[in-house]
């Protein structure tokens, strides 16, 4: 790829990312390294990962997009198509399905309209499953945006979905 | 040697190997996915996995662990288990589990009947398919007109990344996602970049990478006839195995030759082969009639019209270096050693025989491709051997992974244990210095890329010599003096230096100075390598034959002493500008030409007589590193074909020669090269000749399953014609015959009871990745030559560019630069009009930018402008070999004005270009 190419790909980023990805460089010997974390800063400024964004992100680490978007597919926790607003983390791994996640999931389905990976009309709410929140003892429990809910009950979601939804 | 007990019986190992390829070299069957023998071990797939006790009684009360053979080394007194029903049963479990969501279509997969999958399933015994679920379905991506993509079957082993960008350095295919959706593919569909990407159809172990010319025209493989065959692609001269169905040549195969290609092809030479399909091959002998058209006519009347021609009369012949050793001497016979052309132009003719001289003359070793890569310092002078002889760029991948074996070495970690070498390594290779006239493709493994103008490549390379052997060097230009200490500090610490150049930059100082460079090594007392490559796949052949002071194009031309041309397999207004050809053509009043394929030249002749291919010819070809090599008609030429060496000698005995009377076989005109011609001795060593039988019986072509032989021709009559004979050859074109323990250069193809892929490779080998059991193909013509005494010589002159001027630099590209295999189905949708790269401030100055036309010389060529800012200041790259670009000349210096009424073309764009587009589209 010429040098040409690549600052036109790397434009696709803002000067903010560029910077706090360019910090995240300055701490490891290698570039491509900080893979991860600049997915990360560009997901916490854009909500998800375009593929216009991962073109200029591998550009930024000299690294092919081929090859940055197999670690970004990797991780399902980065997001490679839109999401809403917030997204819904709902735990289905075994202390929260013991205690019920499948109905808990059909709750939400039924106040949003949306199944698993699916996003509400207005754009508020990406629904998804997840296998893990190290909150075992809390079960059943769900992730909206960056807040832990536990011990969820099918009124608890109701309230949380509803009060989330109040800015 | 350590020994160790499989199944009670004791066996005694090489040491240093894991279990798994010392079981396969034992012939023991141990089911794998993801291990390979030139990539070893990861541990990925689980499937060799085997039973390992720690003492007696554990093995008696069956009390083991299970272990994957590929991870675990053969040590003294180690006890395994392959057939205890614990490893099977896993086994089983392990290739149950892989097939999952596989999609069980072999039928319609092209991959069936040679597949690795099915072998495994087979062996291991997994018969019923027990799981009722929903299987995970993918989609495909298009990768080219090369490859077909079909992920259901994946299995995913892992081997086509790791062989892709492990082994290859490509970077445009990845696993993507996780756990059961994993996908192997291209972030965005396109083209694969790499030019070795066509491996991928033999490294996956089932249908996932297809070869797409043979899935397009398909035959299975039991179906195929084949032959054991050289490329012709270039000078490297791998070893491959075409398959022909219908008389038509389905699909190149890689053949194994430890010495030359080991597992690997480029895809040139798998893809570029199908111009024997083509449809403007010669049907029959063509006479020139008034209308200038031609008159088909048949063989007899066609050598009654060429004999009549030729008697008496002042003969010139104009030989060829992509026709085999043996055609090029009858045609030198038949017209008399000093009317003889080797039919180079005139720089190709210096350049090559240089090479050959060079090497003949070094104290240096010309290296096999093992040697290569096992290079620790490695120099390159004007070469972008990805484009010019593109095999050993792969292997120059492999050599720059020295540091990490070594790294490996010092830790006592195995150099199998790919996964653990390559994290150790990290991004450290053995330095690879790489000076050419733009960047090359081996430039993300080089430690130095340095751009110059081929004189100051020269500069550079005397340079390096002088500072090696003491000398202090005089002043040197800035952009070369930074670059001297590094390169020689490295080479004086070599172990096993390497040197390379050639012929491609068109300049006799660069190769001079690269053989310069190595001598000083040996004088140093160094284990010293040189290769230097010479365009196709006969050249060094043919420098042998007729030498330096045969007659090249121009001088020829020049001469203009004669009355009749006979132009063997060679498209003059190819090789050499238009005027000259026309000069040459212009002196002869009869031109007879013999070719495959209608060209140019063919159309200026007054007789043409159609020539068999390689694919349907026995012939001798002499590689870059003077290996003499034969290869075999894969099937028997159609109509009025005929090989050249058969037309030639034909009209040789009509004539009366005594030089042709007691030839009568294919092996008396190699016999007789090689009684006659020095330098060419020994390529009597090629193969055996014609009377070998492999335990009293022939070879068969044909697989023992081929089907359908009586079916064939049905619709055209219900009774079988007899199959041709060959009486040439220890080979048959039937099914009958023994294929096993022949010596290696008789392998028409791989099978083996249970191993129907072409795994079953390593049942023909001495061992597991060894060479094969029959001995290396081929005759090496080079050994170490004498250094000839001579003095320091002259430091060559710098380049001085002129104003307004530029000089010209030949650019090579894998598709494109070679004549036939840009006329093959597929290969032919990569290759590129002629071009003129230029860099982006000159392209201001003329006010052009990219797609652009440009004038060369006011009309001497007209190319489309492509920037590339990595072209040496004051030079500009054309594309060698392509379309409207033989009338330029290396070296040559020329005047560029913008063309008017240009019409752009929409560019060909590659995958990454396409992401670019799109990116910057959105911005």
């Amino acid at each position: 790829m010429s040098e040409a190419n690549s600052m036109n790909l790397i434009s696709a980023l803002s000067q903010e990312e560029l910077q706090a990805i360019d910090a995240e460089i300055a701490h490891v010997p290698y570039r491509d390294a900080v893979a991860i974390d600049a997915l990360k800063i560009v997901q916490a400024h854009r909500g998800w990962v375009s593929d216009e964004s991962l073109s200029a992100i591998a550009a930024h680490l000299h690294m092919s997009a081929d090859e940055l978007d197999g670690i970004a597919t990797f991780y399902n926790l980065i997001y490679r198509r839109p999401v809403g607003d917030k997204v819904i983390l709902l735990c289905n791994s075994i202390s929260c399905w013991i205690k019920g996640c499948d109905n808990l999931q059909q709750r939400i389905t039924e106040e949003l309209g949306v199944e698993l990976g699916e996003t509400t009309s207005d754009n508020r709410y990406t629904l998804l499953p997840v296998t893990c929140l190290g909150a075992c003892d809390k079960a059943p429990v769900m992730m909206v945006g960056d807040e832990l809910h536990e011990d969820l009950c099918e009124e608890s979601i109701i309230r949380i979905l509803g009060g989330s939804t109040t800015p | 040697m350590p020994t160790i007990r499989i199944d009670g019986v004791e066996y005694e190992m090489e040491a240093g190997k894991n279990l798994l390829e010392s079981c396969l070299s034992l012939g023991l069957d141990l089911p794998y996915f993801c291990w390979h023998p030139a990539m070893g071990s990861v541990g990925a797939c689980r499937q060799c996995a085997v039973v390992q006790y720690l003492t007696d009684e554990d093995e008696q009360s069956g009390r083991g662990r299970i272990v994957m053979g590929c991870m675990t080394p053969v040590t003294d007194g180690a006890i395994f288990s392959l057939d205890g029903d614990r490893a099977k049963g896993f086994r089983e479990s392990v290739v149950e589990s892989l097939m999952l969501n596989h999609p069980h279509d072999c039928p319609v997969c092209a991959e069936g009947g040679e597949c690795h999958l099915q072998d495994m399933t087979v062996m291991v015994g997994h018969r019923d398919r027990v799981y009722r679920g929903q299987k995970n379905t993918h989609r495909n991506q298009y990768l080219g007109p090369l490859i077909n993509h079909e992920m259901n079957r994946c299995i995913t082993c892992y081997r086509c990344t790791r062989y892709y960008k492990d082994y290859a350095g490509g970077t445009d295919l990845a696993a993507l996602a996780s756990h059961d959706h994993v996908y192997f593919g291209r972030h965005q569909e396109g083209v694969l970049e790499s030019e070795f990407a066509g491996n991928l159809v033999e490294v996956c172990p089932t249908g996932v990478f297809t070869d797409k010319t043979l899935v397009n025209d398909y035959t299975r493989k039991w179906d195929l006839q084949s032959a054991p065959s050289v490329c012709t692609g270039c000078a490297v001269g791998c070893n491959t195995v075409p398959g022909e169905r219908y008389g038509r040549l389905k699909r190149v195969h890689n053949r194994f030759n430890a010495e030359v290609n080991g597992y690997f092809l480029c895809d040139r030479g798998r893809f570029g082969a199908n111009f024997v399909n083509n449809d403007e091959r010669l049907e029959s002998p063509g006479l020139r009639n008034q209308t200038g058209s031609y008159d088909p006519v048949d063989h007899h009347h066609a050598l009654q019209v060429m004999a009549e021609a030729c008697s008496g009369a002042r003969v010139a012949g104009i030989g060829s270096p992509r026709a085999s050793v043996e055609a090029n001497y009858l045609l030198r016979n038949l017209v008399g050693e000093d009317n003889f052309s080797p039919g180079f132009n005139d720089r190709e003719h210096k350049l090559v025989n240089l090479a050959l001289e060079l090497q003949q003359a070094s104290s240096a070793v010309t290296p096999d491709i093992r040697s290569i890569e096992s290079a620790d310092v490695i120099l390159i002078l004007g070469e972008d051997l990805t484009n010019t002889a593109p095999r050993l760029a792969l292997a120059l991948r492999q050599s720059v992974r020295n540091k990490a074996f070594e790294m490996a070495a010092d830790l006592r970690l195995e150099s199998w244990q790919d996964a653990a070498v390559r994290n150790l390594a990290q991004d450290q290779l053995s330095p690879l210095f790489i000076a050419a006239t733009g960047s090359t493709r081996l430039a993300d493994v080089a430690e130095e890329n340095i751009t110059l103008a081929p004189q100051n490549i020269a500069r550079l390379g005397a340079a390096v010599a002088a500072s090696i052997s003491g000398h202090a060097g005089e002043d040197l230009e800035p952009e070369i003096a930074g670059h001297v200490e590094a390169i020689s500090t490295a080479l004086r610490a070599a172990k096993r230096p390497l040197i390379i150049s050639g012929t491609s930059c068109g300049n006799a100082e660069v190769m001079q100075t690269a053989a310069d460079v190595a001598e000083a090594l040996c004088q140093s007392g160094q284990q010293t390598m040189l290769t230097l490559t010479v365009p196709e796949a006969n050249s060094l052949g043919q420098a042998m034959l007729a030498g330096p002071d045969s007659p090249s194009l121009g001088k020829l031309a020049a001469d203009g002493n004669f009355d009749v041309l006979v132009i063997l397999e060679n498209d003059l207004y190819h090789r050499a500008p238009e005027p000259e050809v026309e000069r040459l053509l212009a002196t002869a009043d009869t031109v007879i030409v013999l070719d495959g394929l209608d060209n140019r030249t063919t159309s200026a002749a007054s007789l043409v007589l159609p020539a068999a291919s390689f694919a349907e010819t026995e012939g001798t070809l002499v590689s870059l590193e003077g290996r003499a090599q034969r290869h075999y008609p894969v099937f028997a030429p159609k109509g009025e074909r005929r090989p050249a060496w058969v037309w030639l000698l034909a009209c040789s005995k009509e004539l009366g020669l005594s030089t042709a009377a007691d030839l009568h076989h294919f092996d008396d005109i190699t016999r007789d090269c090689a009684a006659n011609i020095a330098d060419l001795a020994g390529i009597t060593g090629a193969a055996p000749d014609h009377h070998f039988r492999n335990a009293g019986v022939k070879i068969p072509r044909q697989p023992h399953r081929y089907s359908g032989r009586t079916a064939m021709r049905a619709d055209i009559s219900v009774h079988e014609p007899k199959q041709p004979v060959d009486e040439e050859s220890p080979l048959a074109f039937t099914m009958e015959g023994l294929n096993r323990s022949q010596p290696g250069s008789l392998l028409p193809f791989v099978w083996a009871p249970g191993w129907n892929s072409n795994q079953s490779l390593h049942r023909f080998q001495s061992e597991v990745g060894g060479p094969l059991r029959g001995g290396t193909a081929g005759m090496r013509l080079l050994g170490p030559g004498q250094a000839k005494e001579s003095g320091p010589r002259e430091n060559p002159p710098a380049f001085s560019p002129t104003q307004g001027q530029w000089q010209l630099v030949p650019r090579y590209r894998i598709f494109g630069s070679e004549e036939l295999s840009a006329l093959s189905l597929g290969v032919a949708e990569l290759c590129e009009d002629g071009y003129i790269e230029i860099r982006a401030d000159d392209a201001l100055g003329l006010e052009v930018g990219e797609g652009d036309g440009l004038n060369l010389n006011d009309g001497l060529a007209t190319l489309e402008v492509k920037i590339n800012n990595s072209i040496a200041a004051g030079c500009i790259g054309y594309a060698a070999g392509h379309s409207g670009t033989a009338n330029l000349t290396p070296g040559e210096n020329i005047s560029l004005q913008k063309a008017q009424g240009w019409k752009r073309r929409r560019p060909q764009l590659i995958g990454s270009d396409r992401s670019t587009e799109i990116g910057s589209g959105n911005d």
